[in-house]
């Protein structure tokens, strides 16, 4: 561990939670919304309203800014909202053009009013979170000090959530359904203001304190991310929650412990939040149980492999059935030629259905045992099963049923095996003249 | 930030119109043809619903900046060479696209969650390199601050002459691919359907805004060149429903755009270019939401006010035929129909009596009325189409006679004119004379049950 101090690294930390926390909660009601860029809109177009909160007071005031700012925000939702309904733009080009032009005002009101002051933009940017620690103020009726962001901060999560335990249900029936609301008597255009409102007053709180990079990515990462463990609202919101204050833990912990590997001293702690919160989704990508995109590779081939196995077996039956042993290496070359197959599964295969005592080896042939006798005959008798009933009841010709009943053998079990026996009659024979086992 | 220097006659401003300085000529016409540019390929990132696609590439190019910067800076190239970070910018703006797209195709994402999550992951990771960065070249950093805000007035001919290559492959490409860049646009199925390629059409619109945004950057900076791609085409759409007209418009609004804010910002000292371009390319937006022709504020109140008057109108003339069958008069009171549901105002009458299809005779305390041989004409083609729609509803739709008023209200301003023709033909009705009404007209609304 490099030098950390529990004052400053500690600090750092707890803001970043509680401001991922308390972004957690319009994210996910803007993700859900579709509105996702909403907080990118918002946190570019309070520009202008800081810059003219600070030229207005002259002083760098932050209750004059933060509420510019406030202002600011609400003015983005207020118009992109306004040109979408009554000016029919498209909703994500009235973002692009609100923010943008009050992005501009903004550049416009700094470089002409506060030229030879420090406001610098990149602080808006990027934030101030290593230095918030350092602004302290007092923390009413208890003695004790905490950083003025901390208590900023504080403050709108608690509101975000008194206004989730009050308005939530609006809020979500809005947000999936706003025609239902309207049914049930509800308000959804309500249910916008308060989460344009409650999105407005978060990103400048966030912003003011962090910066706005993390404003974005801890809006939306965490609530997509969410989104695809859980489906229920207050789950997610919750979940959101943590995952948040997770990547605001491994952010600092990389922004600190990090760059050093290679040897440069730390990094922004905001932009690695929100890479965080991109790593975090990344895997959460990769790996989620219903849309993972490994776990939908491995249950493939797993399938695929499972398949590979039960051919070996079908095709060790038939052979035998002609009253000859196959040779390990037949197994393989025939299978390979029936099925676009690579050696190495084939041989793969062979081996696990060996080791698992499906196979015996008889000078040098080999042959099945009672155990892979019993699967091989489910396999050839869903086979010839399928064969008799696509050529019987779905009047298919007898020499295009083989390819079908390849693959329907896979999934069939004992109670489809005996539905399709009856309906067929318990046939003896399969379409071939072959005998069907049972 | 300001080209050339300050004005002080006359002489000086007409210098900067006539682009008479090398510079300011440079400046002028490299960002005009960056806004002509934007314009024609946002217009199809614009109907392919896409339209903050370059928000979040301009984002996502900044890691690739910083990265190359580093690396020119460890192989010990000058940290600003030009072609090595507009590369770098390009390359992780691709990135960001695939990964957009990569997201967004993968089920659980929707397209915006995409843009964002891409947008402020990129640029986090674009923070964290610009800190690296800062640490080893110190101040030598101060040149990649121009990506963000932009420094137009900076442009080099170099500059402009890229610019110009860019926005003349673009304006070639769009105009080559025109049909496929729309089909792509408006129907993906159907296009591949005919048997277009529609994901390499989709590759080259990408690959387009790509190089807009890159080219654009430094012109105009990383956050204002999203406005480039999003004001003029959505400035256009008020003016036109046609997709070709639209890309032809919002490329000479993106120009003037672009040729506006910059010779503002070299007139007036102190004014940054990049964002006199975007407020000029808001003024454009603001003067097309108002007068465009098609969806302009203006031209849409001024429509829906000709529509509300031609209804007005319809109405008295109605109530008036209406009221003079019931009592079978020549003139009726305008006391006997204003209360029918306060259409015939005094208004209507008035105007009625102007345009000569009422003669109005004034009484004590009311109005006498009566129509002109005109004004008899036209009362009864609004009535007989009333009555007809009334008829169809009654026959076809089984509505109850005591409902069909309303809905035939409904039906007979909205519906096409041609239509009664059809109707004519569905009722076996005969084609000049006056049907009768299938309710009762008694002109107080107990008796007609409203």
């Amino acid at each position: 561990m490099s030098d950390w101090t529990l004052f400053f690294d500690g600090w750092i930390i707890a803001i970043a939670a509680v401001c991922a926390a308390a972004c957690a909660i319009p994210g996910c009601f803007l993700v859900l919304r579709r509105m996702s860029l909403m907080g990118d809109a918002i946190s570019h177009a309070v520009l202008p309203g800081i810059a003219l909160g600070f030229l207005l007071s002259g002083t760098r005031s932050n209750t004059v800014m933060f509420a510019g700012a406030i202002l600011a925000g609400f003015l983005t939702a207020f118009f992109s909202q306004w040109l979408r309904r009554f000016g029919r733009v498209d909703a994500g080009a009235a973002m692009g053009v609100v923010f943008t032009v009050l992005f501009a005002v903004g550049l416009l009101l700094i470089v002409r009013g506060a030229d030879s002051v420090d406001l610098d933009p990149s602080c808006v940017l990027y934030g101030a979170l290593e230095i918030a620690p350092l602004d302290l103020v007092p923390l009413p009726g208890t003695g004790l000090e905490v950083p003025r962001a901390f208590l900023v901060l504080s403050l709108v999560l608690i509101g975000n959530l008194l206004v989730l335990g009050a308005l939530g249900k609006v809020l979500g029936i809005a947000a999936f359904d706003a025609g239902q609301a309207v049914a049930q008597r509800m308000h959804p255009e309500l249910a916008h203001h308060v989460l344009m409102a409650m999105t407005a007053v978060t990103t400048v709180a966030a912003f003011e304190a962090v910066g706005s990079i993390i404003v974005v990515a801890m809006l939306i990462v965490p609530a997509v991310i969410a989104r695809c463990y859980v489906v229920r609202l207050r789950s997610m919101i919750a979940l959101a929650m943590a995952i948040g204050a997770l990547s605001a833990v491994l952010g600092h912990l990389g922004a600190v412990e990090l760059p050093p590997l290679i040897g440069r001293g730390s990094v922004p702690t905001s932009g690695m939040m929100s890479v965080a919160a991109g790593a975090l989704l990344l895997i959460t990508l990769l790996t989620n149980e219903r849309h993972g995109v490994l776990r939908t590779a491995a249950r493939r081939w797993r399938f695929r492999l499972q398949t590979t196995r039960e051919d070996l077996l079908a095709l060790a039956w038939r052979i035998e059935e002609q009253g000859t042993l196959p040779t390990g290496e037949a197994l393989r070359s025939d299978l390979r030629a029936a099925r676009r197959l690579s050696w190495l599964e084939a041989t793969w295969s062979l081996g696990r259905l060996r080791s698992e005592g499906a196979f015996e080896p008889v000078e040098g042939r080999l042959r099945l045992t009672e155990h892979g006798r019993t699967a091989a005959r489910d396999l050839v008798r869903s086979h010839r099963l399928w064969e008799t009933w696509l050529t019987r009841s779905a009047g298919i010709a007898p020499d295009h049923v083989h390819e079908s009943a390849m693959r329907l053998e896979h999934v069939t079990d004992e109670a489809m095996r005996a539905k399709l026996a009856s309906e067929s009659g318990a046939p003896a024979e399969d379409p071939h003249g072959r005998p069907i086992p049972d | 930030m300001t080209p050339g220097s300050p004005p002080a006659a006359a002489g000086a401003f007409l210098d900067v119109l006539l682009l008479a300085n090398w510079n300011t000529r440079v400046v002028v016409l490299g960002v005009t043809m960056l806004g002509i540019a934007g314009g024609v390929v946002g217009t199809f990132m614009l109907l392919r619903r896409r339209a903050l696609l370059g928000d979040a590439l301009s984002h996502a190019t900044l890691p690739g900046i910083v990265l190359a910067f580093l690396i020119a800076t460890a192989l010990g190239f000058s940290g600003r060479s030009h072609g090595l970070l507009l590369f770098g910018a390009a390359a992780s703006g691709g990135l960001g696209m695939l990964a957009v797209h990569w997201l967004s195709n993968s089920g659980r994402l929707s397209g915006d969650a995409a843009l964002g999550v891409v947008l402020s992951t990129f640029f986090g990771a674009g923070a964290v390199l610009l800190g690296l960065a800062q640490q080893r070249a110190g101040a030598s950093v101060a040149g990649l601050e121009t990506f963000i805000y932009g420094k137009t007035a900076s442009m080099l001919v170099g500059d402009a002459v890229i610019i110009g290559v860019t926005a003349l492959i673009a304006v070639a490409c769009c105009t080559l691919f025109f049909k496929e860049l729309r089909l792509v646009c408006f129907d993906r199925e159907y296009a591949r359907g005919r048997g277009m390629r529609t994901a390499a059409h989709d590759t080259l619109l990408m690959a387009l805004v790509m190089a807009v945004v890159v080219v654009g950057l430094q012109a105009v900076g990383l956050v204002l060149v999203i406005a480039i791609l999003v004001i003029p085409p959505a400035a256009a759409r008020f003016w036109t429903n046609r997709t070709a007209n639209m890309a032809v418009i919002a490329g000479a609004i993106g120009g003037a755009g672009g040729w506006t804010g910059t010779i503002l910002s070299a007139l007036a000292p102190g004014l940054p270019a990049g964002a006199m371009v975007v407020l000029a390319l808001g003024g454009l937006f603001v003067a097309s939401l108002l007068f465009g022709r098609r969806r302009g504020l203006i031209r849409r109140a001024i429509r829906l006010r000709r529509r509300a008057l031609t209804m007005e109108r319809d109405h008295a003339l109605r109530a008036i035929w209406e009221c003079l069958e019931h009592t079978e008069a020549e003139r009726c009171l305008a006391s006997q129909i204003a209360f029918r549901g306060g259409w015939a105002t005094l208004r209507t009458v008035e105007w009625l009596d102007r345009s000569g299809l009422l003669v109005v005779e004034q009484l004590p305390g009311d109005l006498r009325l009566a129509f002109t041989p005109a004004g008899r004409r036209e009362a009864a083609t609004v009535v007989r189409r009333h009555r007809l729609w009334e008829h169809y509803l009654i026959r076809r739709a089984h509505f109850d006679a005591r409902h069909v008023d309303r809905g035939a209200d409904d039906l007979e301003h909205l519906l096409p004119v041609d239509l009664l023709e059809r109707l004519v033909d569905e009722l076996d009705a005969d084609t000049r004379s006056m049907l009768p009404s299938p309710h009762a007209l008694h002109p107080d609304r107990e008796a007609r049950g409203t």
